[in-house]
């Protein structure tokens, strides 16, 4: 045991009898350590520590009145027994053994076998652990679906200059994602519906989904504007105009009509996403009400339990998405579908975006070009470990990096050994 | 931790309640050491002799199933590992993965004290705190141990940060041992080859040590070994390899160890655990290719339980999103975030500015606050004290009710007839209910906002200013 003795407890050491020490500059409490190991004062003070120092003129004060200071530091217990060969083990560790229950598997998109025009489908979910676990592989790896809009919309900078050559053609700009930025899916949002905005009616909003399907051979993802009103009655038509096409309907959530939507789904042969806000037992609610009341198939479900960004509530998105993922793996049926994220929020954070921080004692943001995707890839990344599937996004580069770690973690990249047991001296 | 329920605390307390600890009763405070809101040394009875036997006992009972270590001294010091869960949702995560920054000791000595004071003052503000990094580390690139030991009592001398002395040459570790002695460092890294010398520093001068090896049975050896060398304060590194499969694999080591140590209770490996997300800079030359990747493995092993990780890209656009990332990770999801109750200026608001009316749960604040000020809206906010809970919840539960909104602007002296020319306040859309019971309580026209802020722009072209009566 370390003893340690307080400048306060001095005195009754020297019988309460020294005011002062002589000779000796105290500032604080300080404490002397007279450990067992190492800490010999004497050789600290041949090294030059001040507090060892102090501690070395103390020390001679004390055998000087006559202390058994010697027999104090020399008390140590004994040094343990040093070890001449490692001891042998083997490390293991078991599966999850509750992990029983697949997620549903949900196919996006159908080729001319299955009705529709899609030259591929896509197969999302099927996990039987949580994403990457050595437990067992994941059947389905990530894709990405991103971002196009029926009309030029206001976007980060950063965004934005990657888009200006297409942004008032829906054909072409799904076009461009497809080809030069690898979307593995295009995701059509119909936001001119808006009352608020264009009220462009679904007859009209038809047609833009139906030019985005003669553009690419990817499956499409169709959105509404969020007006809980106007959507069911748009997605009723943009379902209708891609009939057989297996899209995915954005979305039917508890406040606006969703059977309209499910109706859609199930007539004209596509998958609803169930979008519930940061919520699990909403989410049971949605799922139960899509499949008992309105009659979907399981197959033609996916859930979106909304996607918060980094620093804005990521921390309730991702642990929402974990606890459903672990949920539906655990055997609740009304939690085990596939996810879509919304990673594109990421770009409502500021730091995504503005400038240069508000804030003047914050340490320099640098420029905001590099902030603002590596905030759109760190929010996917911690949603795809949480078991999220799916992700819509905007940034080019944000969804190459994306890929690269969700197929690295999922065990589709090779890459040259590289050796690591020499960091601590390379030069970097 | 071996005990799961406040009655088997209990059983070990002294049963009194003598309410010292702040507690009323001795069930009470073991509801708050189960849920590790306090700590056993919080029960001055406890610490008496009579009771050092069940002291001593539930002290080992309570102790977290990831042993907790200690890196660097006094205000700075930091503690990592101390996890008792799997996923934060169970109880919530402790001691927030440790960053540590590298300099090396062939940089110019400008440059090195430099880097380490941009490490050092690092901050960035984030719900009413700043968001810090802790540690350097200090890497023997010359292989000099002088020049290595230099390095090292140059940067104790620069930043009270802990510090990190990595080299896999046990003359580099003693000679830097001998200037930073008294500072409590972490030394990196005992291996397969050099362990016998690097457990005699580490016993020696009383500092935790990092084993290091990608074998995770080797790894557990060396932990057994050092163990049973009377060594607790130990961290493991599985090696963290930047691409490809042996990604994964390192992946999975993470998961093994922690699963191992605290679904399986194998203390010989329940360690924390330490990441390199440095090593992106082995493959990836270009700044910004290579600090992207450090960020995002950087991001993978603070999700999965990585308790304290070696840095290297100083670029904002990678500290920003891993202190964020970190944050989000270890916030306690048992106590719901709020910002504080008030009425805060959006912009530069004038007389004829809205006044708008939100909740103090931190993310609804902040969202409308973001909508607000990104689109240029300049406006008073008010947060007002919902017990950190969303519009709708609140209004549904009664944390948000006309009274609470009254309150809210009389404490904050904020008088509509001084301060406005239009005497009008915007209720959010889900709390529309609330308008004919606000008016009547304020005495103020109500206006209805959109049910979402990020509609606030369209609604206000539409209906802003409001028209005269």
């Amino acid at each position: 045991m370390t003893k340690k003795i307080k400048l306060s407890e001095l005195g009754s050491l020297f019988g309460g009898e020294i005011q002062a020490l002589e000779g000796v500059k105290i500032e604080g409490d300080v404490e002397i350590d007279l450990g067992q190991t190492g800490m010999n004062p004497q050789m600290a003070y041949a090294l030059g520590h001040e507090t060892a120092q102090l501690a070395h003129h103390l020390i001679n004060i004390s055998r000087i009145l006559g202390y058994p200071v010697d027999q104090m530091l020399g008390a140590a217990p004994a040094k343990p027994a040093r070890l001449s060969k490692l001891i042998e083990s083997k490390f293991s560790v078991g599966k999850i053994e509750e992990w029983k229950t697949p997620i549903q598997e949900v196919v996006l998109g159908a080729t001319s076998s299955d009705g529709g025009t899609r030259k591929s489908t896509i197969t999302l979910g099927g996990e039987t652990a949580l994403p990457y676990y050595f437990d067992s592989p994941m059947p389905h790896r990530n894709h990405i679906t991103m971002d196009v809009f029926d009309m030029p919309i206001n976007m980060a900078k950063a965004v934005k200059s990657n888009y200006e050559d297409v942004i008032n053609s829906p054909a072409e700009w799904a076009k461009k994602v497809v080809r030069d930025f690898g979307a593995d899916m295009v995701t059509i949002h119909l936001i001119s519906t808006d009352p608020n905005i264009k009220d462009t009616s679904p007859k009209e909003a038809a047609k833009t989904v139906e030019e985005v399907l003669q553009a690419v051979d990817v499956p499409i993802v169709i959105g509404g504007s969020g007006n809980p009103e106007k959507d069911p009655a748009v997605l009723e038509k943009a379902a209708e105009a891609a009939e057989g096409e297996r899209c995915l309907l954005a979305s039917a959530s508890l406040n606006l009509d969703y059977a309209r939507i499910a109706e859609a789904a199930k007539k004209y042969n596509h998958v609803v996403l169930s979008w519930t806000q940061l919520e699990i037992n909403a989410q049971k609610e949605l799922n139960r009400k899509l499949m008992k009341q309105c009659g979907v198939a399981r197959e033609n479900i996916l859930m979106d339990p909304t996607t918060a960004a980094l620093g804005y509530g990521l921390d309730y998105a991702y642990t929402n998405m974990e606890r459903i993922r672990l949920a539906g793996l655990m055997g609740d049926t009304e939690l085990n579908f596939p996810m879509s994220s919304g990673t594109t929020n990421a770009w409502g954070a500021r730091e995504s975006w503005m400038v240069s921080s508000p804030l003047k004692e914050d340490s320099d943001w640098g420029p905001r070009e590099y902030r603002g995707p590596i905030w759109e890839i760190i929010t996917g990344l911690t949603l795809s470990l949480a078991g999220n599937d799916l992700f819509m996004m905007m940034h080019p580069t944000a969804v190459q990096v994306l890929k690269e770690i969700t197929q690295t973690l999922y065990g589709g990249k090779e890459s040259e050994p590289v050796n690591i047991d020499n960091w601590t001296s390379a030069v970097i | 931790m071996k005990l799961n329920s406040p009655l088997q605390v209990y059983k070990y307390l002294p049963q009194i309640n003598c309410a010292e600890c702040g507690d009323a009763t001795c069930m009470a405070f073991a509801a708050h050491l189960i849920d590790r809101s306090k700590k056993l040394d919080d029960c001055p009875p406890i610490l008496k002799n009579e009771y050092k036997k069940k002291y001593t006992e539930l002290q080992t009972l309570l102790a977290p199933e990831i042993r907790e270590i200690t890196i660097g001294t006094g205000e700075h010091a930091k503690s990592i590992g101390g996890d008792d869960v799997l996923y934060r949702h169970q109880l919530t995560f402790f001691d927030p993965t440790a960053f540590a920054y590298d300099v090396w000791d062939t940089m110019p000595e400008a440059e090195f004290v430099e880097r380490i004071n941009k490490i050092t003052n690092f901050r960035k503000f984030y719900v009413g705190k700043f968001l810090k990094v802790d540690m350097v580390a200090v890497r023997c690139v010359s292989g000099d141990p002088l020049k290595f030991a230099g390095a090292v009592k140059k940067a104790s001398e620069t930043t009270k940060l802990p510090l990190i002395l990595c080299s896999f040459d046990p003359a580099a570790l003693k000679a830097a041992l001998e200037v930073v002695r008294d500072k409590n460092p972490l030394i990196y890294a005992a291996t397969e080859k050099n362990w016998g010398e690097v457990a005699d520093l580490a016993l020696n001068y009383k500092v935790p040590v990092v084993l290091f090896s990608p074998d995770l049975d080797k790894l557990k050896s060396l932990a057994l070994t050092f163990r049973e060398m009377g060594m607790k304060d130990i961290v493991l590194d599985p090696g963290t390899y930047p691409q490809g499969k042996k990604l994964k694999e390192t992946f999975e080591k993470f998961i093994m160890l922690r699963r191992a140590g605290i679904k399986e209770g194998q203390k010989d490996i329940a360690y924390p655990i330490m990441a390199v997300p440095l090593n992106a800079w082995l493959v990836y030359k270009d700044t910004v290719t290579a600090s992207y990747w450090e960020t995002v493995l950087a991001s993978v092993f603070t999700v999965r339980y990585g308790d304290i990780m070696i840095l290297h890209s100083l670029e904002p656009y990678a500290m920003l999103p891993e202190v964020h990332i970190r944050d989000t990770i270890y916030t306690d999801p048992r106590t719901p975030v709020k910002v504080a109750p008030g009425v805060n200026e959006v912009g530069s608001p004038t007389k004829d500015s809205p006044v708008i009316v939100t909740t103090n749960f931190a993310l609804t604040y902040y969202t409308v606050e973001s909508d607000l000020s990104s689109n240029k809206i300049n406006c008073y906010l008010a947060a007002v004290d919902t017990d950190g809970i969303g519009v709708e919840a609140a209004v549904a539960g009664g944390q948000l009710t006309a009274a609470k909104i009254n309150d809210t602007f009389q404490k904050a002296n904020f008088d509509f007839k001084d301060k406005t020319s239009h005497g009008t306040l915007i209720l959010p859309g889900l709390a529309a209910r609330l308008q004919g019971d606000v008016e009547d309580v304020t005495g103020l026209r109500v206006m209805i906002g959109p049910p979402d802020s990020g509609r606030i722009p369209g609604w206000m072209e539409k209906s802003w200013p409001p028209k005269p009566k």
